[in-house]
């Protein structure tokens, strides 16, 4: 018999734990990408395989919570473990509601599509870019354990919180001129509401990952700071 | 003590597989399920007495083969008591006498046709207290081997012992003294020993009474990362008092109270979701 390196059973599981909560991600962020893609492009086909795709992610979500339900009470973890596996409970949380945004925009879309356009889609697709990118970058933090990196995602929700306000104001225009552009007017105005909210699922993760790396509670500490 | 991890060679009995425990066949169903494997010790009815004191009442289980099973429950509750039925080590003890029917790989060993000294290699034991001879290092690993013949040749004889003490995770701490003794060893090497002296002769079963009860942290996080190595090859039955320790290194749990086996289920459910009031009050420590 050879020896067998010592294996850490609870290490095991904690890595599996990690690697399914980025399996997540990378499917929250697939699904945003279609849902914008598939507006951009006026592509229904598109944005229908959002609407009927969201049974992975849901039973992601299921498994994420059980496996980390099982670790706290299994094997008691303590300190950077411990908070890891808080985490990712939470963590799970804002990518399942990053899902069900993709789904949001992809229903939102399909009805803008159905009417006459106001106007050719230029900042929701620079809006999505930046919510996409914070999703990956505070996935990556995690990965990484990279705090700096997580502190440039709480940086951007910033941008994009402008760009709403700035595509609401000039649809606002729009739909003051031709009152025929209301309807499509509000459902750009709803995907750009839901851009902003995936915005703040990342800002929340990054916020998480701070946590999980120097044990700091980051989270409403930027209107107190000088 | 030494009686029973060591005696003379016998015929291994052939497994038969046995019905499947209802917690087992529930836990089917759940996605963390470890391999479905049959029983290997199976227990019906057994009720047993020290005299007149009943200890045990009407016990029925099954503890399927490589996995690890943890005894759970507060003293007094019967769980060492079944432990030691496994290998008839209470056989020892006057007045003592068990109702009922232990089978191990579908053989009654309670049977008067038993070899009990074999039972007793093929089930071996390892107690709280680390117990090594007061010998070398070697000659505690390779007691058993000699006394039960199991060596053709000294080279075979060498490369058991190392054997052993490479499965028991101690090989590379020892190896340039094995000829030191036993004593000399910390409280975790010593018991690490004694489960490399239990493995030495091949057992089937290896069962565990409180083995990690006096090690530091360290020490028992050793004997626990042990236990989930040793599983692949042999089932572990672990009689343990620390509730947190049956959570981590086992797969079913069998909850004892007062003689009465309460709920014997999937670990992960007897921790996170007990069918039973009284294992719930256990677990979360609101018992008494």
């Amino acid at each position: 018999m050879e020896k067998r390196e010592p294996v850490r059973h609870f290490q095991e599981e904690l890595g599996q734990l990690k690697a399914r909560i980025l399996a997540m991600g990378g499917l929250a962020e697939d699904r945003v990408q279609s849902a914008v893609d598939g507006l951009v492009s006026r592509d229904p086909v598109r944005l229908d395989g959002v609407l009927k795709g969201d049974e992975p992610i849901n039973q992601l979500h299921v498994e994420i919570d059980g496996l980390a339900f099982r670790l706290l009470a299994l094997h008691q973890p303590m300190a950077s473990d411990l908070r890891v596996i808080v985490a990712a409970l939470k963590i799970n949380s804002d990518l399942e509601r990053v899902g069900d945004m993709a789904v949001n925009i992809a229903e939102a879309a399909h009805r803008y599509l159905a009417l006459p356009p106001v106007k050719p889609l230029l900042d929701l697709p620079r809006m999505a870019e930046i919510a996409q990118t914070m999703l990956r970058d505070a996935l990556d933090a995690f990965v990484k354990r990279d705090v700096d990196l997580a502190q440039s995602v709480l940086v951007r929700d910033d941008l994009l919180d402008n760009y709403k306000t700035q595509i609401f104001r000039e649809l606002l225009t729009y739909m003051l001129q031709d009152p025929t552009t209301i309807e499509a007017g509000l459902e750009l105005i709803l995907i750009s509401r839901h851009l902003e909210r995936i915005g703040d699922h990342a800002t929340n993760i990054a916020e998480d990952i701070i946590f999980v790396v120097s044990a700091k509670d980051v989270r409403h500490a930027q209107n107190l700071e000088p | 003590m030494s009686q029973a991890l060591f005696s003379a060679g016998g015929i291994h009995a052939v497994p038969v597989p046995m019905p499947a425990f209802a917690g087992i066949a529930r836990a089917a169903e759940s996605r963390e399920t470890p391999e479905l494997s049959p029983s290997q010790i199976h227990v019906s009815q057994a009720s047993f007495f020290y005299g007149a004191k009943q200890a045990l009442f009407d016990i029925s289980l099954d503890i399927p083969a490589n996995l690890v099973t943890a005894f759970i429950g507060p003293s007094g509750c019967g769980k060492s008591t079944l432990l030691r039925a496994f290998n008839r080590l209470n056989d020892t003890i006057p007045g003592a006498r068990l109702h009922g029917r232990v089978e191990i790989d579908g053989v009654n060993i309670y049977s008067p046709s038993t070899d009990v000294v074999d039972l007793r290699r093929r089930v071996g034991m390892v107690f709280q207290k680390s117990n090594p001879f007061p010998k070398s290092i070697f000659e505690n690993v390779a007691y058993g081997i000699r006394v039960n013949g199991l060596a053709s040749s000294r080279a075979d004889l060498h490369g058991r012992v190392e054997e052993s003490l490479k499965s028991a995770a101690l090989w590379d701490e020892v190896k340039d003294r094995l000829r030191e003794s036993a004593l000399s060893l910390s409280g975790g090497q010593q018991q690490r020993l004694c489960i490399a002296r239990a493995l030495a002769v091949r057992p089937e079963i290896l069962l565990m009474d409180e083995p990690a009860s006096a090690l530091d942290p360290i020490a028992t996080q050793r004997i626990e990362d042990l236990i989930y190595q040793l599983k692949t090859d042999y089932t572990i039955v672990i009689v343990t008092h620390n509730m947190q320790q049956a959570a981590r290194v086992s797969d079913y749990t069998a909850f004892f109270w007062l003689g009465r086996l309460i709920e014997h289920e999937r670990t992960e459910r007897i921790f996170t979701a007990p069918g039973e009031k009284l294992t719930e009050d256990y677990v979360t420590g609101r018992f008494g």
